[in-house]
Parts: C-alpha cells; sequence; structure tokens
C-alpha cells in the first residue's frame, strides 16, 4: 500500500495542474488508485470522516464525495429516548447517552432548525471560574471536554483557550473575586487574580482608569475562551447520526403522553412518537413542556441580547466581561467584535430584547474600551434565557416517571454544553443523577438547598 | 421596548422608567404553611407562552406598583389596573377574550 501511495502522491504533483485531456486521464487514473487506498483503509465512497486524507481524496473528485453531516429521517413509531431540542444540550445528551452509555436508538426532536434556539445565539465563552464547588464541578467537566472536543467529533469546534478576564471594577467586586480565585484554587480550576497594570498588559485596548468605573483587577481564567458555537451543535448532530440516531427537526411537541404516571410517548407536528424514556432540553421553553406534562418549574423565561459589530483587524485576543456595568466583548475569528449585555427583567418569548439594554451595554463598553467609539453595529438579536431562583442549572427527574429535564442554565449555557449532557446522559440512562448531575435536583428548591450563584456570578456570564 | 399606562397617574410610561416585579397576584404562604406551598409561593412562578399577568412599579415616575396584563409571546398589553386588587378587573380579562379567543380565564 505504501508504494501505491508513493505513487499516487508522485502522479498528484507532476499532473495536479495539467488541464489537457491527458491530463484528465491521469487524474481519473489517480482517482481509482486514491479510491483504492481510500477502501484499503475502510473509508466509503463518501468521505465521511474528516481528514487530511478525506480532503486530499475529495479535492480529486471536485469534492464530490461530501455527504451531508447528518441524515433527516422521517420520524419511527417508537424510541428508547426521545429528546426534545435539537440545541447544544440536547444533542450533548443524545451524543454521550451514545457513547458513555450504549443508548442509541434515540430521537432527537426540533421544532425550528437544528442550533437555531440559544445555541446560535449566544456570544460563545467558555469559562468554569465559579465560586460554589457544585457549579465549578460541572462547568469544569465542560470546559475539560471543549478541550478535546474538535478530536473526539471529529469536527472542528474551533475551541480558543485565549483567556477570560472578569473585570473588578468596585471594592466589592475586588473582595468577591478574591474569594472566587481562593475557592478555584481549593476546586483545582486554574484562575488567578490579576492586578489592573496586569489587565492593561494583557488587553492593551482598555481604558483602565474609569471615568465612572476604573478597573481595579481583575479574576484571570487563562484556560477559558470561545468556540465556534454552530460548530458544537453541527458537530455533535454529525456524530449522533453516525451512531444511527434520529435528528428530526421542524417537528414540534404538541404534548406528552403519560400512562400511569410514566411517561409514554409525544404528540408532535410530525404525528405521534412513543418513547421509553424522554428528556426534556428546551431552555427558554422549559415551562411550557412541563405544562404539557403537568408540573410547574421555578423558572421564568427572559429575553437575551447580543449585538456584532462591523469586522476590524485584531484588537482584543482575550476575552473581557465587565459586570458591573453590564457588558461583555470578545473578538471573533472573522474580526467582529462580540457584546453582549443584560437580560430584560420581565417574562418574554419574543426572542427580541430591549433596545435600552442595548445602550447600557454600548455606553458601559465604550467607556471601558474607547477605541470602538465609532464602531457600526452590524446585527442584534435575543434569544430566551430560562432563569432560576439561584441562577443554577436544573438537571433533575420530574414528577411524571421516566422524564428528565435539563434547564436553567439561564445566561450561561453555551458554555456548560458538553458536560451537561454528560450529566444529563448518565441521568437518563440510569435514572439516577451521577455526581455532577445530583446536586441539580428539582427537590432544592422544597429543601432550601440553593447553589447560589446569583451573586457569585453577577448578571453577566 | 414597552409602553405601559401608570393607572395611578395616567401617564404612558416608557419601559426605562418602570421596574418589572414579577408575577402578579401572589398570595403569601407564611408560617404554619406545608413546605409545597411555600416553594410554590416563593419559586414555582407561572412562565407563559402568552397572557401573562404581572407587576410593574413606575419607579421614576409617581413611585407606586400597578398590574399589567400582557402577552408574552407578541408583548401586545390588555390593559394595566391598580394593584389594590386580588384579581384582575373584568374589563381587562373581557379584552383578553376578546383578542384572544379560546383563552380560558384567569387561574383555569
Amino acid at each position: 500500500m505504501e508504494t501505491t501511495k508513493l505513487f499516487v502522491y508522485i502522479t498528484c504533483r507532476t499532473f495536479e495542474s495539467t488541464r489537457t485531456d491527458a491530463g484528465r486521464v491521469v487524474n481519473v487514473c489517480v482517482l481509482k488508485a486514491a479510491e483504492q487506498i481510500g477502501s484499503e483503509m475502510g473509508m466509503a465512497n463518501q468521505s465521511n470522516r474528516y481528514s487530511a486524507l478525506s480532503l486530499a481524496r475529495e479535492a480529486f473528485r471536485r469534492h464530490s464525495g461530501w455527504g451531508r453531516a447528518w441524515r433527516s429521517p422521517a420520524p419511527a413509531e417508537s424510541y428508547d429516548v426521545v429528546i426534545v431540542g435539537a440545541g447544544g444540550h440536547g444533542l450533548a445528551t443524545a451524543y454521550y447517552l451514545g457513547r458513555n452509555h450504549g443508548i442509541r436508538n434515540v430521537a432527537i426532536l426540533e421544532k425550528g432548525w437544528l442550533g437555531g434556539g440559544n445555541t446560535g445565539r449566544n456570544t460563545t465563552i467558555i469559562r468554569s471560574n465559579y465560586l460554589q464547588d457544585d457549579s465549578a464541578a460541572i462547568y469544569e467537566k465542560s470546559r475539560l471536554l471543549y478541550e478535546t472536543l474538535s478530536q473526539d467529533l471529529n469536527f472542528n469546534v474551533m475551541f480558543s483557550p485565549r483567556g477570560v478576564m472578569m473585570l473588578a471594577q468596585t471594592h466589592h467586586e475586588v473582595r468577591g473575586y478574591m474569594r472566587t480565585a481562593n475557592a478555584n484554587l481549593n476546586q483545582g480550576i486554574e484562575t488567578e487574580y490579576i492586578s489592573a497594570e496586569r489587565v492593561k498588559r494583557l488587553c492593551p485596548i482598555i481604558s483602565i482608569d474609569g471615568p465612572r468605573y476604573p478597573v481595579l483587577g481583575a479574576l484571570w481564567q487563562p484556560r477559558g475562551g470561545t468556540a465556534r458555537h454552530d460548530a458544537v451543535a453541527w458537530g455533535y448532530a454529525r456524530a449522533c447520526s453516525e451512531m444511527g440516531m434520529h435528528i428530526i427537526e421542524q417537528c414540534q411537541v404538541t404534548a406528552v403522553n403519560t400512562s400511569g404516571g410514566r411517561v409514554s410517548g409525544v404528540e408532535t407536528t410530525k404525528g405521534p412518537i412513543g418513547c421509553g424514556k424522554l428528556a426534556a432540553v428546551v431552555a427558554g421553553h422549559s415551562g411550557v413542556l412541563a405544562e404539557m406534562a403537568g408540573f410547574r418549574l421555578p423558572i421564568e423565561s427572559v429575553a437575551l441580547q447580543a449585538l456584532v459589530s462591523e469586522p476590524i483587524k485584531p484588537c482584543l485576543d482575550v476575552v473581557v466581561m465587565a459586570n458591573t456595568v453590564h457588558g461583555y466583548i470578545s473578538q471573533s475569528d472573522k474580526g467582529e467584535l462580540v457584546i453582549g449585555g443584560g437580560a430584560d427583567g420581565f417574562n418574554n418569548y419574543t426572542q427580541r430584547g430591549s433596545f435600552h439594554h442595548v445602550e447600557e451595554t454600548v455606553r458601559a463598553l465604550v467607556e471601558t474600551f474607547p477605541i470602538i467609539s465609532r464602531l457600526r453595529m452590524l446585527r442584534q438579536w435575543g434569544g430566551i434565557v430560562d432563569m432560576t431562583g439561584d441562577r443554577s442549572p436544573i438537571i433533575s427527574r420530574t414528577p411524571v416517571g421516566n422524564m428528565f429535564i435539563n434547564c436553567g442554565w439561564g445566561t450561561g449555557g453555551f458554555k456548560s454544553i458538553p458536560g451537561s449532557g454528560w450529566a444529563m446522559a448518565e441521568l437518563v440512562a440510569k435514572g439516577e443523577p451521577g455526581n455532577l448531575a445530583a446536586p441539580f435536583g428539582l427537590d432544592r428548591f422544597r429543601e432550601g438547598r440553593f447553589i447560589d450563584e446569583s451573586v457569585a456570578a453577577g448578571v453577566a456570564h | 421596548m414597552l409602553r405601559l399606562r401608570c393607572p395611578y397617574c395616567g401617564v404612558d410610561a416608557d419601559e426605562t422608567e418602570l421596574s418589572p416585579g414579577g408575577e402578579a397576584h401572589i398570595r403569601r404562604s407564611g408560617p404554619g404553611s406545608t413546605d409545597e406551598e411555600f416553594e410554590t409561593y416563593l419559586f414555582a412562578k407561572v412562565n407563559p407562552k402568552g397572557v401573562h399577568f404581572e407587576r410593574w412599579r413606575h419607579s421614576n415616575g409617581c413611585g407606586k406598583w400597578f398590574h399589567v396584563a400582557r402577552c408574552t409571546e407578541t408583548l401586545e398589553v390588555f390593559g394595566s389596573y391598580r394593584a389594590q386588587t386580588l384579581k384582575p378587573p373584568k374589563a381587562v380579562t373581557d379584552r383578553i377574550a376578546e383578542r384572544r379567543p379560546g383563552w380560558t380565564g384567569w387561574r383555569n
């Protein structure tokens, strides 16, 4: 086989730019040889695995062999597990159900398009510098999974651990972040409290002098960062589809069927689908689905907004969060500044927020980063986030037998996708929560056992 | 951007003049209540996609609390009314029934 490879390599180099008929004939021969190599290496006729070899192989046939990343099958009559919601969390749940627990007779139902909810609307920040041990454990698990997610999924999610800093702009925040840094030290999470001068060195475009809120220091997590949000959903979807799971888009759940207090299936816009277990992973619409199943959640749905500027040359290679003034900012690989702000204070399902929040956010960021004052903003949008009383998520059994719920991630859903999926898959597979999910049960509200991040995290995640 | 009419001073107030105050008409469960009642009172808010009754405060105006009936799906406002009541007035529920045929009524 090595000889064949060498032959292909030499002929490629010789004829790659040949435009004559003879060249085409040779190219066809090369293609045949490449296919030969492919089949020897166990590759199907379609290039399903992304690699340098498959890229080279496709280069010879005008990239005609790339299949669809995931199939769109018609729903079957029933599945072992039905997951409602094909966003990051739902798809990650499906992926780890298959990979960690061997449950592959799974359908993921999505009322819109895959990754079109909050997965496609967030500001892509990944960090795990939380105060409470239970939160730190699941967010750090998530961040660790992000480190190798591209390799695990064979799909480039562009994880970029560029570093996240949370600015301390009041003396309360200084004390709060020093406390968090100490908590993180105990939890084994790499963070550090840094001085204002170090902030300026890491982020030269920042103005640390105020005028309203001078930068006094920051909580710095060097392995936090960003990832490509759509790619996370696409990568999980592709991996789930490869395991034989069904991803069914444009299939809205309209009712939850139960018999004897246990879930038996769902009614959808594509007909009834039976299931052994049901996992609701629908973020802002969790309350709607819970109502269908006949129980109420300690959740309120509100709009959270983000916006991006026109693309500019690289000027900011870290993520900066300023919680006192409600703004956070990073620069995407395209050069756009990605900006997020505060959530609205009233219930809302419209996926658009109030304009004055944009004004507040931009005003605060212009004070902190004077060079952006004349940038034009390209796009602004909103997503519906599910807020719990203690600003911590819910990964739990429900009053309905064999129905499980994963929600309440509020403004911090994207960073937690892999860890959330990992913990939820364990809960669904075993019927009992593992160590990661156990503290996040619904019963904590009745027991007063909160995981109170609402003060620790501020408004901005 | 919401504009709500303050039923006390009659001003059509911009959202920046107002502070949201969560679900309206919640009955407090105090000492002697069961854990379930207390949990419901504190945390289990209704979170409807549709007609919602909520509290607002005219914080940058007359400073008074009032109630609003609003649709969380379209942001349509059905009416606002004074807070000294245990249930929404008939004029407001009639308006909702007219605008949302099939609405099952307040707390039904």
